[in-house]
């Protein structure tokens, strides 16, 4: 199809497009990384120091460059090793890499090799007839086909054109062979009429510079879409050492050859004055040498030139310019350059860093691991992508490495890891970065890494996990498919016996997936890892000497995990409010049980003595607020943490034998049992003694798809249905053992006891727990007395085996906070015990429970599950509310 | 045959849908993987789907039909892995071209089947051409940035024994998908430019990149103009993107590239995000709704379904598309 003419503008890319419109000021081509323009280069490149190679080409980037020229013409250089290496290289440098390439070679195979490694699209620089129109055909089809754009010398069989008729004859012949044979599309042609030495001496070079500015301007005008391009720097030459005529040069040369057309060039920005600050005379006779004006005008300005060089002010210090950031103070320099990837000077940072902490691996604890925060936080929110997290974790390890030694020597010269850690991404997947990653990180936490790299066969990684006998494996994948193959690998290990803990990473790995679908065909440890500086505490847990009890945390966690999860419904699926009605819990209410409590209405306990409420503590919970884990009573005969549990323990007995003996908190109580019937299916009617309505609880009802036969349950199906005509019951209550909690915990802090300050909320929550149950149990017997010959153990009532529920609002069974408002409303909590409730519907004292009684023998526990918006929006115009705060309450709930 | 570019005029045509979420419902088994042919080979065939072409030849063309019947103009070929390096993984290098040319020809005859049903809908057959599972500007060592795992000249060689097989095999388009690196696609142009020069023949070529997060870039790093910039070089029949993202995700995306490009615009998105079983669910009718948001807004000439997407996704994409006219290209503007 025929191309528009808009569509005809030099568009080049790196990581990022760069478009040349007559609009676009100057393209400035950066031209240090040319090892014949740049005696440095040439060393680094010599030398093999690719780091330091990299750094000329971020600072040609950081200081405006929007193409970057690589040139490795050098006899004693292998040109195409350089060029691939150094490209190669460059790509894993985003900062760099975001610009398009200029691959100057005057050797074809040198191009090609630089060709052949970028992925966008180049400058060719360059082509010319000078080997003839075939060689040059052979050539701009290349060129084309690998997508580049070319520059063209004026050059051809004859030699390099030195005057203006030579510079247009030679274009215009180029120009028509590859716009009319080669096809070539004439917006990608960019022309270098060649920029030669002026005031040389020599009279045939006096129109080098005018000839330039003619060819240019006739160029533009006579061959449409071609640009023009040049390296200005060669028209100084003969100033070399004197920067300051130099730098006037180069900006008057480029003044005028833009104002003819050139539209591009190799400018070196720190070898460029600003045009309109140069000096008046000079100004005055480096234009009258450009544009040949007067016949001494070489003579006038070399003795210009001889002055300032007798001044001494032929050298300016623009290259002492430091870079703003590094005058920042150590830690936002070390996280600038984990997050830019700038290793330059990580090593003198790090050294800085060491200096002023206690041990070395606090550098890499602290500082580093910081920014790497900084880094996962940006490359999780899509601010950072792949390559550049590459290139931080690159910077990590030359930060660790330094490091090492230092470690070493504190440890008496013996390196010793904390752990041997396998690492592949599985078969079928080739994204590593976020293992790469994690193994980094976790290499800089002293773990030896073994990566087996990605595409992983199992057989693989069983037979390494085997033969090196690792701690740890960790499996990593992002496509989807990777998921199963974790699977079967978790199977394949089980099949072989290894008793190795699994991670798994990887951005469609979930905790989720990990839980249902990896751990049950496991025996030992899987857990599922999110991000790098979470797998240093996984790892370091995982490896620790009591690390058993961890692992049993873990599975607990992720069977409750799997099964919460299969009950939400595997395939999400829902049915609607008015299905999942018909299918509610049945109750045979003809034959059913219905107890009428001893004592209807409301009743309060105030001054309640708790020290009866000490047999009914469940203490496990109370252990694992300290972070120790396991089951009252074993946990205090455990093997590792059993000396710790019973100190603990003991301690806790201290305090709460003050706590009696001292009444430091009070326990209040207040419960109610009511007349009750269901309405509409999932109300709750609550009544007096004589029969006036005085509340309606609301329940919200499972609608996942269930297997045949059981029920979506909710609440209200354990009250008689009013339609029944048979009167039923229900409660509800609230007690705290909280008050006082606050005061005391704020002595203990005031005495920089924080020991005693969490113990004493820690047992204060207990003792609410413990009152509920204790109530319950009161409740059960005697006030409602449907179990009067209850005799159950404290262990039986933590195993929830009594007869009837005690449900609260905001757990499983009802999530929906809003009715705590209906039971404050119904037994006046507030003012009769003073608990009180927060915006949030929290309760004050913290340590306070409230719920509903059940007491129908067939009342259980369920979990709601996630509900659909039609459940969601019948319930607002229950609870006459909006739509909006309806959804706000229950929206842990609401289905996707 | 009837002229693509000729229909591409007339109005927005439907490609197909998943190959691979079709073949995951036959549950194939190792044995129905290997069939009689491939009885004793030596490595496990099981999840090689290429191999299909050989093995269960008719699952292949009733799916082709399948998406045929939903309304689908173009299929895509069972060839997504078929070059010698991503059959490395299975030691059967040696049958690329058979693999290429039967899976060609598998499609073409199911076209050429409902073109004769009905020549007034000419089907097309477009040659799958995958990314491979190794990347020529990426390194897969971290801590050798300038090491690659395959060279542009690998790459290229590779392609081009895909390329021939299939236009032997008698594709109509070729077509450069999910393309994570840029570099491979230009490889993979390559190769297609040096086929079709050696043979003297014009082919119209598809090329559908990926952008592969957030960030809107590719896996390799690019912007979208960037990619665009990068693949332009070659005289395309489309240029689109497909996999990765749901078609709610892409479409900030296309905008960008349908406002800057000459050539036809294709997507072919998945149905939505994957879930955390990596499933894709996103229903037919929700994958419309968003590509009717495609149309209204006139950014389509080409348009249908990756992973997770079926003949329903199809059917229900092919019945909104009828309602629109397609994209213009910026010669008319």
């Amino acid at each position: 199809m025929a191309e528009p003419d808009c569509m005809k503008y030099l568009t080049l890319s790196g990581l990022e497009p760069l478009v040349v419109t007559p609009e676009s000021n100057f393209i400035n081509v950066g031209e240090r990384t040319n090892v014949t323009g740049s005696r440095k280069f040439l060393r680094l490149i010599k030398e093999e120091k690719y780091d330091e190679a990299l750094e000329v080409a971020r600072d040609q980037v950081d200081g405006g460059a929007q193409i970057l020229d690589v040139n490795m013409d050098e006899g004693m250089l292998d040109g195409v090793y350089a060029m691939t290496t150094f490209l190669n290289l460059i790509a894993s440098e985003p900062d760099i890499s975001r610009i398009p390439l200029m691959i100057d070679s005057s050797k074809w195979e040198i191009i090609e090799a630089g060709l052949q490694v970028a992925q966008g699209k180049c400058v060719v620089n360059s082509i010319s007839l000078k080997e003839g129109e075939a060689e040059f055909k052979r050539q701009a089809k290349l060129v084309k086909r690998y997508g580049a754009a070319v520059i063209v010398m004026a050059f051809d069989e004859t030699g390099q054109a030195d005057n203006y008729n030579r510079r247009i004859e030679i274009c215009k012949r180029s120009y028509d062979i590859l716009v009319n044979e080669v096809n070539f599309p004439p917006q990608d042609i960019i022309f270098d009429p060649n920029i030669f030495p002026v005031a040389t001496g020599m009279d045939e070079h006096r129109r080098n510079a005018l000839d330039f500015f003619e060819a240019t301007k006739w160029i533009r005008e006579n061959l449409p879409y071609a640009n023009v391009s040049g390296g200005v720097s060669n028209v100084s030459f003969s100033f070399r050492g004197n920067n300051v005529v130099r730098e006037a040069m180069h900006s008057s040369f480029l003044f005028h050859a833009i104002k003819n057309g050139m539209n591009m060039g190799i400018v070196n920005p720190t070898m460029l004055e600003i045009y309109d600050e140069i000096d008046k005379d000079l100004l005055e006779r480096v234009e009258d040498v450009l544009f040949d004006r007067r016949e001494d005008a070489t003579e006038r300005l070399l003795d210009f030139a001889e002055e300032l060089k007798v001044k001494g002010s032929t050298s300016t210090s623009r290259d002492a310019v430091i870079q703003e950031w590094r005058n920042e103070p150590l830690q936002d320099r070390i996280t600038h350059a984990l997050v830019k990837g700038i290793d330059a000077h990580i090593i003198e940072d790090v050294e800085e860093a060491r200096l002023a902490s206690g041990k070395p691996i606090e550098v890499i604890e602290g500082h580093l691991m910081i920014g790497m925060n900084v880094v996962g936080d940006l490359f999780g929110s899509g601010k950072m992508f792949l390559p550049q997290v590459v290139k931080s974790a690159r910077v990590m390890k030359k930060a660790v490495a330094y490091l090492q030694p230092f470690i070493e020597a504190e440890k008496d010269g013996k390196q010793e890891f904390a752990g041997r850690i396998l690492m592949a991404t599985v078969k079928g997947d080739v994204h590593d970065i976020g293992k790469n990653i994690v193994s980094v990180v976790l290499g800089c936490n002293n773990y030896e890494i073994i990566d087996l790299g990605v595409m992983v066969p199992p057989e693989k990684i069983i037979e390494t996990a085997k033969k090196e006998n690792v701690d740890i494996i960790g499996l990593s994948g992002l496509i989807t498919p990777s998921l199963d193959e974790m699977v079967y690998i978790s199977k394949a290990l089980e099949k072989e016996n290894l008793d190795i803990p699994l991670i798994i990473g990887g951005a469609t790995t979930s905790r989720a997936h990990s839980a249902v679908k990896i751990a049950p065909h496991y025996s030992n440890t899987v857990v599922h890892i999110n991000d790098a500086s979470r797998a240093v505490t996984v790892v370091g847990d995982l490896l620790k000497k009591d690390s058993e009890i961890y692992k049993h945390q873990i599975r607990e966690d992720y069977d409750a995990f799997r099964e919460q999860f299969l009950k939400r419904g595997k395939k999400k699926e829902y049915l609607s409010i008015e299905d999942a009605r018909k299918n509610k819990f049945q109750i045979d209410w003809n034959t059913s049980e219905i107890v009428k409590p001893e004592q209807l209405g409301i009743q309060i306990i105030e001054d309640f003595d708790i020290t009866k409420l000490e047999d009914f503590i469940d203490w496990s919970p109370f252990f694992r607020s300290w972070d120790l884990h396991g089951k009252y009573p074993e946990i205090l005969s455990d093997t590792v943490v059993g000396s710790q549990a019973t100190e603990l323990f003991t301690d806790a007995q201290e305090l709460l034998t003050r706590i009696f003996d001292e009444k430091l908190l009070k326990a209040k109580a207040i419960f109610g049992l009511f007349p009750a019937n269901t309405i509409n299916d999932d109300d709750i009617e609550i009544k007096d003694a004589s029969g006036n309505i005085l509340e309606t609880f609301l329940t919200l009802r499972q609608q996942s798809k269930k297997s045949e036969g059981k029920p979506n349950i909710a609440l209200a199906d354990f009250i008689a249905p009013k339609t029944s005509e048979k009167q039923d019951y229900m409660g509800c209550f609230c007690v705290s053992t909280g008050f006082g909690t606050q005061e005391l915990a704020s002595q203990f802090e005031a005495n920089h006891d924080d020991y005693n300050s969490i113990m004493i909320k820690a047992l204060a929550d207990r003792l609410a727990e413990a009152f509920a149950e204790y109530l319950h149990k009161e409740v059960r017997t005697k006030y409602w007395s449907y179990a009067k010959n209850e005799n159950l153990s404290n262990q039986e009532l933590i195993k929830e085996s009594y007869k009837g529920i005690r449900p609260a609002p905001g757990y499983p069974a009802c999530p929906d906070h809003l009715e705590k408002n209906t039971i404050w409303k119904l037994l006046n909590v507030e003012e009769n015990i003073g608990v009180k409730l927060t915006d949030s519907l929290a309760m004050w004292p913290a340590a306070s429970v409230s719920g509903y009684y059940f007491g129908n023998p067939e009342a259980k526990y369920f979990g709601l599950g996630k509900v659909t918006t039609d459940q969601v929006k019948d319930y607002s115009k229950r609870r006459h509310i909006s739509l909006e705060e309806a959804e706000k309450w229950l929206n842990p709930n609401i289905a996707q | 045959m009837a002229n693509i570019k000729q229909e591409l005029e007339k109005r927005i045509l439907i490609l197909d849908g998943a190959m691979g979420t079709m073949l995951q419902q036959y549950n194939f088994s190792e044995e129905d993987f290997r069939g009689e042919r491939f009885k004793d080979y030596p490595s496990p065939l099981q999840g090689n789907n290429d191999l299909l072409s050989l093995t269960q030849p008719k699952a292949i063309a009733d799916i082709h039909a399948k998406y045929f019947e939903a309304g689908a103009d173009i299929v895509e070929t069972n060839t997504f892995s078929g070059t010698t390096i991503a059959m490395a993984d299975y030691d059967m290098e040696d049958l690329i071209y058979e693999l290429n040319y039967e899976s060609a020809k598998i499609a073409k005859e199911v076209a050429d089947k409902f073109t004769k049903a009905n020549p007034k809908k000419p089907r097309f057959v477009a040659g799958s051409i995958g990314p491979t599972n190794k990347t020529a500007s990426l390194s897969p060592d971290v801590n050798r940035p300038e090491y690659r795992a395959i060279t542009f000249n690998e790459l290229r060689i590779a392609y081009k024994q895909q390329v021939e097989a299939l236009i032997d095999g008698g594709v109509d388009i070729l077509l450069v998908e999910t393309i994570f690196d840029t570099l491979n696609a230009k490889a993979a142009l390559f190769a297609i430019e040096e086929v079709k020069e050696e043979r003297n023949i014009n082919i119209p070529i598809m090329v559908s990149g990926t952008i592969t997060d957030a960030s809107g870039r590719t896996l390799s790093g690019q912007t979208v103009e960037a990619f665009l910039t990068s693949i332009s070089h070659i005289s395309l029949l489309s240029v689109g993107f497909n996999c990765a993202l749901g078609a709610e995700q892409l479409k900030p995306y296309l905008q960008r590239l349908s406002n800057k490009t000459k050539f036809y615009t294709s997507a072919h998105p998945n149905a939505g995000l994957p879930n955390a079983f990596g499933e894709y669910d996103e229903s037919p009718q929700q994958m419309q709704s968003y590509i009717e948001d495609y149309l209204k807004d006139g950014l389509i000439n080409i348009i249908g379904g990756c992973c997770g997407t079926s003949p329903a996704h199809i059917n229900a994409i092919a019945e909104v598309a009828k309602n629109y006219q397609p994209r213009l290209t910026q010669e008319f503007v």
